[in-house]
Protein backbone atom coordinates (compact mmCIF):
# COMPACT_ATOMS: atom_id res chain seq x y z
CA UNK A 1 0.00 0.00 0.00
CA UNK A 2 1.33 3.37 -0.98
CA UNK A 3 1.46 6.20 1.45
CA UNK A 4 -0.75 8.95 0.06
CA UNK A 5 0.94 11.64 2.15
CA UNK A 6 4.29 10.58 0.82
CA UNK A 7 3.16 10.73 -2.82
CA UNK A 8 1.73 14.20 -2.43
CA UNK A 9 5.05 15.57 -1.26
CA UNK A 10 7.04 13.78 -3.93
CA UNK A 11 4.70 14.55 -6.86
CA UNK A 12 6.46 17.11 -9.01
CA UNK A 13 3.86 18.59 -11.34
CA UNK A 14 6.12 21.06 -13.10
CA UNK A 15 9.25 19.69 -14.71
CA UNK A 16 12.63 21.42 -14.67
CA UNK A 17 12.03 22.95 -18.11
CA UNK A 18 8.90 24.67 -16.81
CA UNK A 19 6.58 22.33 -18.68
CA UNK A 20 3.88 20.22 -17.08
CA UNK A 21 3.90 16.42 -16.76
CA UNK A 22 2.09 15.96 -20.07
CA UNK A 23 4.44 18.40 -21.78
CA UNK A 24 2.08 21.35 -21.88
CA UNK A 25 2.97 24.93 -21.15
CA UNK A 26 1.07 26.74 -18.38
CA UNK A 27 -1.41 28.34 -20.77
CA UNK A 28 -1.83 25.37 -23.07
CA UNK A 29 -5.06 23.38 -23.40
CA UNK A 30 -5.31 19.64 -23.83
CA UNK A 31 -6.36 18.59 -27.35
CA UNK A 32 -10.10 19.19 -27.87
CA UNK A 33 -12.37 17.71 -30.50
CA UNK A 34 -16.08 18.55 -30.72
CA UNK A 35 -18.70 16.97 -32.92
CA UNK A 36 -22.29 18.19 -33.22
CA UNK A 37 -25.40 16.17 -33.99
CA UNK A 38 -24.20 12.71 -32.99
CA UNK A 39 -27.49 11.35 -31.60
CA UNK A 40 -30.50 10.77 -33.80
CA UNK A 41 -33.27 10.66 -31.19
CA UNK A 42 -32.32 13.82 -29.33
CA UNK A 43 -33.38 17.25 -30.62
CA UNK A 44 -29.76 18.34 -30.39
CA UNK A 45 -26.56 16.61 -29.37
CA UNK A 46 -22.81 16.92 -29.21
CA UNK A 47 -19.79 14.84 -28.32
CA UNK A 48 -16.57 16.21 -26.95
CA UNK A 49 -13.16 14.69 -26.43
CA UNK A 50 -11.03 16.89 -24.26
CA UNK A 51 -7.74 15.32 -23.26
CA UNK A 52 -8.82 12.13 -21.50
CA UNK A 53 -12.42 13.29 -21.11
CA UNK A 54 -15.13 11.84 -23.29
CA UNK A 55 -18.53 13.43 -22.81
CA UNK A 56 -21.86 13.16 -24.62
CA UNK A 57 -24.49 15.88 -24.37
CA UNK A 58 -28.11 15.66 -25.51
CA UNK A 59 -30.80 18.34 -25.51
CA UNK A 60 -34.56 17.90 -25.67
CA UNK A 61 -37.09 20.63 -25.99
CA UNK A 62 -38.57 23.07 -25.44
CA UNK A 63 -41.06 20.40 -24.41
CA UNK A 64 -43.95 20.11 -21.99
CA UNK A 65 -42.58 20.41 -18.44
CA UNK A 66 -43.25 17.48 -16.14
CA UNK A 67 -44.25 17.28 -13.33
CA UNK A 68 -46.86 19.91 -14.11
CA UNK A 69 -46.40 21.87 -10.87
CA UNK A 70 -42.87 22.78 -11.97
CA UNK A 71 -44.17 24.66 -15.02
CA UNK A 72 -43.60 28.38 -14.96
CA UNK A 73 -46.37 30.33 -16.75
CA UNK A 74 -43.91 33.08 -17.68
CA UNK A 75 -40.82 31.24 -18.91
CA UNK A 76 -39.22 27.95 -19.76
CA UNK A 77 -37.32 25.86 -17.26
CA UNK A 78 -33.77 24.92 -18.06
CA UNK A 79 -33.08 21.55 -16.49
CA UNK A 80 -29.83 19.69 -16.56
CA UNK A 81 -28.67 16.26 -15.55
CA UNK A 82 -24.97 15.62 -15.27
CA UNK A 83 -24.15 11.96 -14.89
CA UNK A 84 -20.96 9.96 -14.74
CA UNK A 85 -20.92 6.45 -16.15
CA UNK A 86 -19.80 3.80 -13.65
CA UNK A 87 -16.86 3.02 -15.93
CA UNK A 88 -15.78 6.64 -16.41
CA UNK A 89 -13.23 6.53 -13.58
CA UNK A 90 -10.68 3.93 -12.50
CA UNK A 91 -12.56 2.95 -9.33
CA UNK A 92 -16.07 2.01 -10.42
CA UNK A 93 -18.38 4.91 -9.63
CA UNK A 94 -21.56 3.88 -7.89
CA UNK A 95 -24.28 4.69 -10.42
CA UNK A 96 -26.90 7.32 -9.75
CA UNK A 97 -26.93 10.92 -8.63
CA UNK A 98 -24.69 11.84 -5.72
CA UNK A 99 -23.91 15.09 -3.94
CA UNK A 100 -21.31 16.08 -6.50
CA UNK A 101 -23.35 15.40 -9.64
CA UNK A 102 -26.44 17.09 -8.22
CA UNK A 103 -24.35 20.18 -7.57
CA UNK A 104 -22.82 20.14 -11.04
CA UNK A 105 -26.25 19.68 -12.62
CA UNK A 106 -27.49 22.69 -10.71
CA UNK A 107 -24.65 25.04 -11.62
CA UNK A 108 -24.73 24.00 -15.28
CA UNK A 109 -28.47 24.54 -15.59
CA UNK A 110 -28.03 27.96 -14.02
CA UNK A 111 -25.27 28.80 -16.48
CA UNK A 112 -27.56 28.01 -19.40
CA UNK A 113 -30.51 29.81 -17.81
CA UNK A 114 -28.51 32.99 -18.34
CA UNK A 115 -28.29 32.62 -22.12
CA UNK A 116 -31.46 30.81 -23.24
CA UNK A 117 -34.40 33.03 -24.27
CA UNK A 118 -36.70 31.42 -21.74
CA UNK A 119 -39.52 33.94 -22.16
CA UNK A 120 -40.23 32.67 -25.67
CA UNK A 121 -41.40 29.30 -24.39
CA UNK A 122 -43.61 29.69 -21.32
CA UNK A 123 -44.63 26.54 -19.44
CA UNK A 124 -42.05 24.35 -21.16
CA UNK A 125 -38.73 22.88 -20.18
CA UNK A 126 -35.46 22.56 -22.01
CA UNK A 127 -33.74 19.40 -20.82
CA UNK A 128 -30.00 18.96 -21.04
CA UNK A 129 -28.37 15.59 -20.44
CA UNK A 130 -24.65 15.31 -19.93
CA UNK A 131 -23.16 11.83 -19.81
CA UNK A 132 -19.53 11.50 -18.86
CA UNK A 133 -18.16 8.37 -20.51
CA UNK A 134 -14.56 8.86 -19.46
CA UNK A 135 -13.33 11.34 -16.90
CA UNK A 136 -9.92 12.96 -16.60
CA UNK A 137 -10.58 16.16 -14.61
CA UNK A 138 -12.53 19.08 -15.98
CA UNK A 139 -15.64 17.09 -16.90
CA UNK A 140 -18.03 19.85 -15.89
CA UNK A 141 -16.29 22.24 -18.26
CA UNK A 142 -16.23 19.64 -21.02
CA UNK A 143 -19.89 18.81 -20.39
CA UNK A 144 -20.92 22.44 -20.41
CA UNK A 145 -18.99 23.16 -23.59
CA UNK A 146 -20.59 20.16 -25.32
CA UNK A 147 -24.07 20.92 -23.98
CA UNK A 148 -23.87 24.42 -25.38
CA UNK A 149 -23.18 23.00 -28.85
CA UNK A 150 -26.06 20.56 -28.36
CA UNK A 151 -28.40 23.43 -27.40
CA UNK A 152 -27.52 25.35 -30.55
CA UNK A 153 -27.91 22.14 -32.57
CA UNK A 154 -31.41 21.71 -31.11
CA UNK A 155 -32.33 25.17 -32.40
CA UNK A 156 -32.99 26.58 -28.95
CA UNK A 157 -32.86 30.40 -29.13
CA UNK A 158 -30.01 31.70 -27.02
CA UNK A 159 -27.92 34.84 -26.64
CA UNK A 160 -24.63 33.11 -27.32
CA UNK A 161 -22.86 29.82 -26.90
CA UNK A 162 -21.31 29.20 -23.50
CA UNK A 163 -17.72 28.08 -23.34
CA UNK A 164 -16.05 26.79 -20.23
CA UNK A 165 -12.57 26.01 -19.01
CA UNK A 166 -10.93 25.53 -15.63
CA UNK A 167 -7.65 26.91 -14.42
CA UNK A 168 -5.78 26.30 -11.21
CA UNK A 169 -2.55 26.27 -9.33
CA UNK A 170 -0.03 23.44 -9.38
CA UNK A 171 3.33 23.61 -7.61
CA UNK A 172 2.58 27.27 -6.99
CA UNK A 173 2.18 28.02 -10.71
CA UNK A 174 -1.13 29.16 -12.19
CA UNK A 175 -2.05 26.86 -15.09
CA UNK A 176 -5.01 26.39 -17.37
CA UNK A 177 -7.05 23.18 -17.86
CA UNK A 178 -5.72 20.84 -15.16
CA UNK A 179 -5.58 17.11 -15.86
CA UNK A 180 -6.26 14.30 -13.39
CA UNK A 181 -2.85 14.34 -11.65
CA UNK A 182 -2.72 18.11 -11.49
CA UNK A 183 -6.26 18.23 -10.14
CA UNK A 184 -5.56 15.57 -7.48
CA UNK A 185 -2.18 16.82 -6.34
CA UNK A 186 -2.41 20.50 -7.23
CA UNK A 187 -3.18 23.39 -4.90
CA UNK A 188 -6.36 24.81 -6.47
CA UNK A 189 -8.84 24.24 -9.28
CA UNK A 190 -11.17 26.94 -10.52
CA UNK A 191 -13.72 26.05 -13.22
CA UNK A 192 -15.28 28.94 -15.06
CA UNK A 193 -17.85 29.42 -17.84
CA UNK A 194 -18.29 32.59 -19.83
CA UNK A 195 -20.47 34.03 -22.54
CA UNK A 196 -17.66 34.79 -24.99
CA UNK A 197 -19.35 37.65 -26.84
CA UNK A 198 -19.97 39.78 -23.77
CA UNK A 199 -17.46 38.27 -21.36
CA UNK A 200 -20.17 37.61 -18.76
CA UNK A 201 -19.30 34.90 -16.26
CA UNK A 202 -22.08 32.34 -15.84
CA UNK A 203 -20.25 29.77 -13.76
CA UNK A 204 -17.46 30.22 -11.27
CA UNK A 205 -16.37 27.73 -8.67
CA UNK A 206 -13.17 27.16 -6.75
CA UNK A 207 -11.64 24.24 -4.93
CA UNK A 208 -8.52 25.12 -2.94
CA UNK A 209 -7.00 28.49 -2.32
CA UNK A 210 -5.76 31.23 -4.64
CA UNK A 211 -4.54 34.68 -3.69
CA UNK A 212 -6.28 37.59 -5.34
CA UNK A 213 -3.43 38.05 -7.84
CA UNK A 214 -3.36 34.34 -8.63
CA UNK A 215 -7.11 34.34 -9.06
CA UNK A 216 -6.93 37.21 -11.51
CA UNK A 217 -4.22 35.42 -13.46
CA UNK A 218 -6.30 32.21 -13.47
CA UNK A 219 -9.34 34.08 -14.68
CA UNK A 220 -7.40 35.70 -17.48
CA UNK A 221 -6.10 32.30 -18.56
CA UNK A 222 -9.55 30.70 -18.46
CA UNK A 223 -11.04 33.50 -20.50
CA UNK A 224 -8.30 33.13 -23.10
CA UNK A 225 -8.94 29.39 -23.24
CA UNK A 226 -12.72 29.77 -23.55
CA UNK A 227 -12.26 31.95 -26.61
CA UNK A 228 -10.25 29.18 -28.23
CA UNK A 229 -12.98 26.69 -27.27
CA UNK A 230 -15.64 29.02 -28.64
CA UNK A 231 -14.01 28.78 -32.06
CA UNK A 232 -13.98 24.98 -31.81
CA UNK A 233 -17.67 25.00 -30.87
CA UNK A 234 -18.59 27.20 -33.80
CA UNK A 235 -16.50 25.08 -36.09
CA UNK A 236 -18.30 21.91 -34.94
CA UNK A 237 -21.69 23.50 -35.67
CA UNK A 238 -20.61 24.73 -39.08
CA UNK A 239 -19.24 21.30 -40.00
CA UNK A 240 -22.50 19.66 -38.94
CA UNK A 241 -24.52 21.67 -41.45
CA UNK A 242 -22.24 21.79 -44.44
CA UNK A 243 -22.50 18.26 -45.75
CA UNK A 244 -22.80 17.95 -49.48
CA UNK A 245 -25.56 16.27 -51.43
CA UNK A 246 -23.22 13.43 -52.25
CA UNK A 247 -22.89 12.62 -48.56
CA UNK A 248 -26.64 12.71 -48.10
CA UNK A 249 -27.29 10.45 -51.05
CA UNK A 250 -24.72 8.00 -49.73
CA UNK A 251 -26.54 7.92 -46.41
CA UNK A 252 -30.06 7.57 -47.81
CA UNK A 253 -31.37 4.01 -47.72
CA UNK A 254 -30.40 2.20 -50.92
CA UNK A 255 -32.99 0.39 -53.00
CA UNK A 256 -33.03 -3.26 -51.86
CA UNK A 257 -31.01 -5.36 -54.33
CA UNK A 258 -32.93 -7.90 -56.41
CA UNK A 259 -32.96 -11.37 -54.82
CA UNK A 260 -30.00 -13.45 -55.86
CA UNK A 261 -30.79 -16.41 -58.13
CA UNK A 262 -30.79 -19.66 -56.18
CA UNK A 263 -28.15 -21.35 -58.39
CA UNK A 264 -25.46 -18.78 -57.63
CA UNK A 265 -25.49 -19.56 -53.94
CA UNK A 266 -22.70 -21.90 -52.81
CA UNK A 267 -24.02 -25.40 -52.04
CA UNK A 268 -24.71 -25.85 -48.33
CA UNK A 269 -22.00 -27.83 -46.54
CA UNK A 270 -22.81 -31.50 -46.02
CA UNK A 271 -21.71 -31.56 -42.43
CA UNK A 272 -22.22 -28.44 -40.40
CA UNK A 273 -21.43 -29.79 -36.97
CA UNK A 274 -17.71 -29.02 -36.91
CA UNK A 275 -15.09 -31.14 -35.16
CA UNK A 276 -17.51 -32.33 -32.47
CA UNK A 277 -19.76 -33.95 -35.05
CA UNK A 278 -17.07 -36.23 -36.37
CA UNK B 1 -25.04 16.86 -60.03
CA UNK B 2 -27.89 19.23 -59.39
CA UNK B 3 -28.65 20.23 -55.84
CA UNK B 4 -25.04 20.34 -54.74
CA UNK B 5 -24.88 24.10 -55.22
CA UNK B 6 -23.11 26.27 -52.69
CA UNK B 7 -24.69 26.67 -49.29
CA UNK B 8 -25.53 30.02 -47.80
CA UNK B 9 -23.39 30.77 -44.76
CA UNK B 10 -24.62 29.49 -41.44
CA UNK B 11 -24.90 31.83 -38.48
CA UNK B 12 -24.37 30.62 -34.95
CA UNK B 13 -26.05 32.03 -31.82
CA UNK B 14 -24.20 35.15 -30.72
CA UNK B 15 -22.91 35.96 -34.19
CA UNK B 16 -23.38 39.56 -35.39
CA UNK B 17 -25.94 39.69 -38.20
CA UNK B 18 -26.43 43.43 -38.68
CA UNK B 19 -25.67 46.90 -37.46
CA UNK B 20 -27.79 49.95 -36.70
CA UNK B 21 -30.60 50.79 -39.10
CA UNK B 22 -31.71 47.20 -39.45
CA UNK B 23 -34.65 45.75 -37.60
CA UNK B 24 -34.43 42.50 -35.63
CA UNK B 25 -36.70 39.80 -37.04
CA UNK B 26 -37.41 36.25 -35.90
CA UNK B 27 -34.34 34.35 -34.71
CA UNK B 28 -32.40 37.49 -33.86
CA UNK B 29 -32.06 39.92 -30.96
CA UNK B 30 -30.65 43.38 -30.61
CA UNK B 31 -28.24 44.62 -28.00
CA UNK B 32 -26.66 48.05 -27.98
CA UNK B 33 -27.79 48.83 -31.54
CA UNK B 34 -26.23 45.66 -32.91
CA UNK B 35 -28.16 42.63 -34.12
CA UNK B 36 -27.13 39.10 -33.20
CA UNK B 37 -28.34 35.65 -34.17
CA UNK B 38 -30.35 33.89 -31.48
CA UNK B 39 -30.56 30.61 -33.31
CA UNK B 40 -28.46 28.40 -35.51
CA UNK B 41 -29.63 29.12 -39.02
CA UNK B 42 -29.35 30.99 -42.26
CA UNK B 43 -29.22 34.78 -42.28
CA UNK B 44 -31.95 36.45 -44.29
CA UNK B 45 -32.42 40.16 -44.96
CA UNK B 46 -35.55 41.68 -46.45
CA UNK B 47 -36.54 45.38 -46.48
CA UNK B 48 -34.23 46.19 -43.57
CA UNK B 49 -35.54 43.31 -41.48
CA UNK B 50 -32.92 40.76 -40.56
CA UNK B 51 -34.05 37.28 -39.58
CA UNK B 52 -32.44 33.92 -39.06
CA UNK B 53 -34.16 30.96 -40.68
CA UNK B 54 -33.61 28.21 -38.13
CA UNK B 55 -32.15 24.88 -39.18
CA UNK B 56 -33.68 23.01 -36.30
CA UNK B 57 -36.20 23.49 -33.54
CA UNK B 58 -39.59 22.61 -32.14
CA UNK B 59 -42.92 23.65 -33.61
CA UNK B 60 -44.41 26.62 -31.79
CA UNK B 61 -48.07 27.06 -32.80
CA UNK B 62 -49.16 30.28 -34.48
CA UNK B 63 -52.66 31.47 -35.27
CA UNK B 64 -53.92 30.25 -38.62
CA UNK B 65 -51.40 27.41 -39.04
CA UNK B 66 -52.67 24.26 -40.68
CA UNK B 67 -51.60 21.34 -38.52
CA UNK B 68 -51.91 17.57 -38.54
CA UNK B 69 -52.73 16.26 -35.09
CA UNK B 70 -53.45 13.04 -33.34
CA UNK B 71 -56.31 12.79 -30.86
CA UNK B 72 -54.86 11.82 -27.47
CA UNK B 73 -57.79 12.29 -25.09
CA UNK B 74 -61.53 12.88 -25.07
CA UNK B 75 -63.51 15.26 -22.90
CA UNK B 76 -67.27 15.68 -22.65
CA UNK B 77 -67.16 18.64 -25.03
CA UNK B 78 -63.64 18.64 -26.43
CA UNK B 79 -60.82 16.53 -27.77
CA UNK B 80 -57.20 16.87 -26.77
CA UNK B 81 -54.94 16.82 -29.80
CA UNK B 82 -51.19 16.25 -29.99
CA UNK B 83 -49.85 18.68 -32.56
CA UNK B 84 -46.15 17.88 -32.13
CA UNK B 85 -45.49 20.99 -30.07
CA UNK B 86 -44.65 21.58 -26.40
CA UNK B 87 -48.21 22.72 -25.79
CA UNK B 88 -51.37 20.58 -25.59
CA UNK B 89 -54.02 21.66 -28.10
CA UNK B 90 -57.71 21.23 -27.28
CA UNK B 91 -60.32 21.13 -30.03
CA UNK B 92 -63.69 22.22 -28.69
CA UNK B 93 -66.82 20.46 -29.92
CA UNK B 94 -68.24 23.74 -31.21
CA UNK B 95 -65.16 24.14 -33.41
CA UNK B 96 -65.67 20.75 -35.04
CA UNK B 97 -67.53 20.38 -38.34
CA UNK B 98 -70.20 18.26 -36.64
CA UNK B 99 -73.09 18.91 -34.28
CA UNK B 100 -71.81 17.15 -31.19
CA UNK B 101 -74.10 16.40 -28.28
CA UNK B 102 -72.55 16.97 -24.84
CA UNK B 103 -70.66 13.83 -23.85
CA UNK B 104 -70.91 12.34 -27.32
CA UNK B 105 -67.43 13.32 -28.60
CA UNK B 106 -66.32 9.69 -29.03
CA UNK B 107 -68.82 9.23 -31.87
CA UNK B 108 -66.89 11.62 -34.09
CA UNK B 109 -63.22 11.32 -33.13
CA UNK B 110 -61.55 8.58 -31.10
CA UNK B 111 -58.18 8.44 -29.45
CA UNK B 112 -55.60 7.75 -32.16
CA UNK B 113 -57.54 9.42 -34.97
CA UNK B 114 -55.54 11.80 -37.11
CA UNK B 115 -57.02 15.13 -38.11
CA UNK B 116 -56.16 18.08 -40.25
CA UNK B 117 -57.05 21.21 -38.28
CA UNK B 118 -56.12 24.87 -37.92
CA UNK B 119 -54.84 26.85 -34.99
CA UNK B 120 -57.72 29.08 -33.90
CA UNK B 121 -55.85 31.08 -31.30
CA UNK B 122 -52.68 31.22 -29.24
CA UNK B 123 -52.52 33.54 -26.23
CA UNK B 124 -49.51 35.06 -24.51
CA UNK B 125 -48.98 32.06 -22.26
CA UNK B 126 -49.25 29.82 -25.33
CA UNK B 127 -52.65 28.33 -24.62
CA UNK B 128 -53.65 26.88 -27.95
CA UNK B 129 -57.09 26.27 -29.40
CA UNK B 130 -57.79 24.36 -32.58
CA UNK B 131 -60.61 24.64 -35.10
CA UNK B 132 -61.91 22.38 -37.82
CA UNK B 133 -64.21 24.97 -39.36
CA UNK B 134 -61.98 25.67 -42.36
CA UNK B 135 -62.97 23.77 -45.47
CA UNK B 136 -59.78 21.69 -45.78
CA UNK B 137 -60.04 20.47 -42.17
CA UNK B 138 -61.00 16.83 -41.90
CA UNK B 139 -60.39 13.51 -40.26
CA UNK B 140 -57.65 11.72 -42.20
CA UNK B 141 -58.47 8.10 -42.96
CA UNK B 142 -55.87 5.66 -44.24
CA UNK B 143 -52.56 6.76 -45.68
CA UNK B 144 -49.49 7.38 -43.58
CA UNK B 145 -48.14 10.22 -41.48
CA UNK B 146 -44.47 11.13 -41.51
CA UNK B 147 -42.71 13.64 -39.33
CA UNK B 148 -40.06 16.07 -40.47
CA UNK B 149 -38.35 18.96 -38.74
CA UNK B 150 -40.95 21.78 -38.58
CA UNK B 151 -38.30 24.25 -39.75
CA UNK B 152 -38.13 22.46 -43.11
CA UNK B 153 -41.87 22.71 -43.82
CA UNK B 154 -41.61 25.86 -46.00
CA UNK B 155 -39.15 24.04 -48.28
CA UNK B 156 -41.40 20.99 -48.59
CA UNK B 157 -44.28 23.27 -49.58
CA UNK B 158 -42.15 25.43 -51.88
CA UNK B 159 -43.07 28.77 -53.40
CA UNK B 160 -46.88 28.87 -53.70
CA UNK B 161 -46.88 25.14 -53.05
CA UNK B 162 -44.68 24.37 -56.05
CA UNK B 163 -42.64 21.63 -54.39
CA UNK B 164 -45.53 19.73 -52.88
CA UNK B 165 -47.51 19.90 -56.13
CA UNK B 166 -44.49 18.56 -58.00
CA UNK B 167 -44.38 15.54 -55.69
CA UNK B 168 -48.15 15.13 -55.94
CA UNK B 169 -48.04 15.22 -59.75
CA UNK B 170 -45.12 12.82 -60.12
CA UNK B 171 -46.24 10.25 -57.56
CA UNK B 172 -50.04 10.64 -57.84
CA UNK B 173 -50.22 10.76 -54.06
CA UNK B 174 -52.57 12.80 -51.97
CA UNK B 175 -50.46 14.91 -49.62
CA UNK B 176 -51.28 17.26 -46.76
CA UNK B 177 -48.46 19.21 -45.13
CA UNK B 178 -49.00 20.54 -41.63
CA UNK B 179 -47.00 23.50 -40.36
CA UNK B 180 -46.11 21.33 -37.36
CA UNK B 181 -43.88 19.10 -39.46
CA UNK B 182 -46.36 16.28 -39.92
CA UNK B 183 -47.11 15.19 -43.45
CA UNK B 184 -49.95 12.90 -44.42
CA UNK B 185 -49.51 10.85 -47.59
CA UNK B 186 -51.97 8.57 -49.33
CA UNK B 187 -51.48 6.61 -52.51
CA UNK B 188 -50.33 3.15 -53.53
CA UNK B 189 -47.49 1.64 -51.54
CA UNK B 190 -44.70 2.23 -54.03
CA UNK B 191 -45.63 5.83 -54.77
CA UNK B 192 -46.05 6.66 -51.09
CA UNK B 193 -42.60 5.25 -50.38
CA UNK B 194 -41.07 7.29 -53.20
CA UNK B 195 -42.86 10.45 -52.08
CA UNK B 196 -41.63 9.86 -48.52
CA UNK B 197 -38.06 9.53 -49.79
CA UNK B 198 -38.41 12.73 -51.80
CA UNK B 199 -39.61 14.55 -48.67
CA UNK B 200 -36.69 13.18 -46.68
CA UNK B 201 -34.34 14.52 -49.37
CA UNK B 202 -35.92 17.95 -49.12
CA UNK B 203 -35.58 17.84 -45.36
CA UNK B 204 -31.90 16.94 -45.56
CA UNK B 205 -31.06 19.36 -48.36
CA UNK B 206 -33.39 22.18 -47.36
CA UNK B 207 -30.78 24.89 -47.89
CA UNK B 208 -29.42 23.71 -51.24
CA UNK B 209 -30.10 25.44 -54.52
CA UNK B 210 -31.56 23.44 -57.38
CA UNK B 211 -33.57 21.36 -54.95
CA UNK B 212 -36.59 21.05 -57.24
CA UNK B 213 -34.48 19.40 -59.91
CA UNK B 214 -32.85 17.05 -57.38
CA UNK B 215 -36.30 16.01 -56.17
CA UNK B 216 -37.56 15.44 -59.70
CA UNK B 217 -34.47 13.37 -60.45
CA UNK B 218 -34.89 11.29 -57.31
CA UNK B 219 -38.55 10.53 -57.96
CA UNK B 220 -38.09 9.71 -61.64
CA UNK B 221 -35.00 7.63 -60.89
CA UNK B 222 -36.80 5.69 -58.17
CA UNK B 223 -39.77 5.10 -60.44
CA UNK B 224 -37.51 3.79 -63.20
CA UNK B 225 -35.68 1.49 -60.82
CA UNK B 226 -38.81 -0.04 -59.35
CA UNK B 227 -40.71 -0.45 -62.58
CA UNK B 228 -39.19 -3.90 -63.32
CA UNK B 229 -40.39 -7.18 -61.83
CA UNK B 230 -41.05 -6.77 -58.14
CA UNK B 231 -39.18 -9.01 -55.70
CA UNK B 232 -41.83 -11.21 -54.17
Amino acid sequence: MEDIEHIEKEMKLIKADGRRLDGRKADELRPVRIEAGVLRRADGSAYIEWGGNKVLAAVYGPREAHPRHLQDPARALVQCRYNMAPFSVSDRKRPGPDRRSVEISKVISEAFSAVVFKEQFPRTSVDIFIEVLQADAGTRCAGLTAASVALADAGVPMRDLVASCASGKIDGVVCVDLNKEEDNFGDADCPMAIVPRTGEIVLLQMDGHLTFDEFQKAMEMSIGATHRLYELQRDALRRRYSTTLEDILKESPPVPPPPMPESELPPPPEDDFGPEGI
Amino acid sequence: MQGSGSLRPIVIPGEAVGGPGLKPGPGTYSEGGQLFAAQLGIRNEQDGLVSVIPLNGRYIPQRGDAVIGEVTDLGASHWLVDINSPYPAPLHATESPWRVEFGDTARYLKVGDVIMAHVLSVDEIKRVQLTMQEHEARRLNGGMVMEISPTKVPRVIGKQGSMVSLIKDLTHCQIYVGQNGRIWLDGNDRDTAIAARAIRLIEERAQASGLTEAVRELIEGAQRETRGPRPS
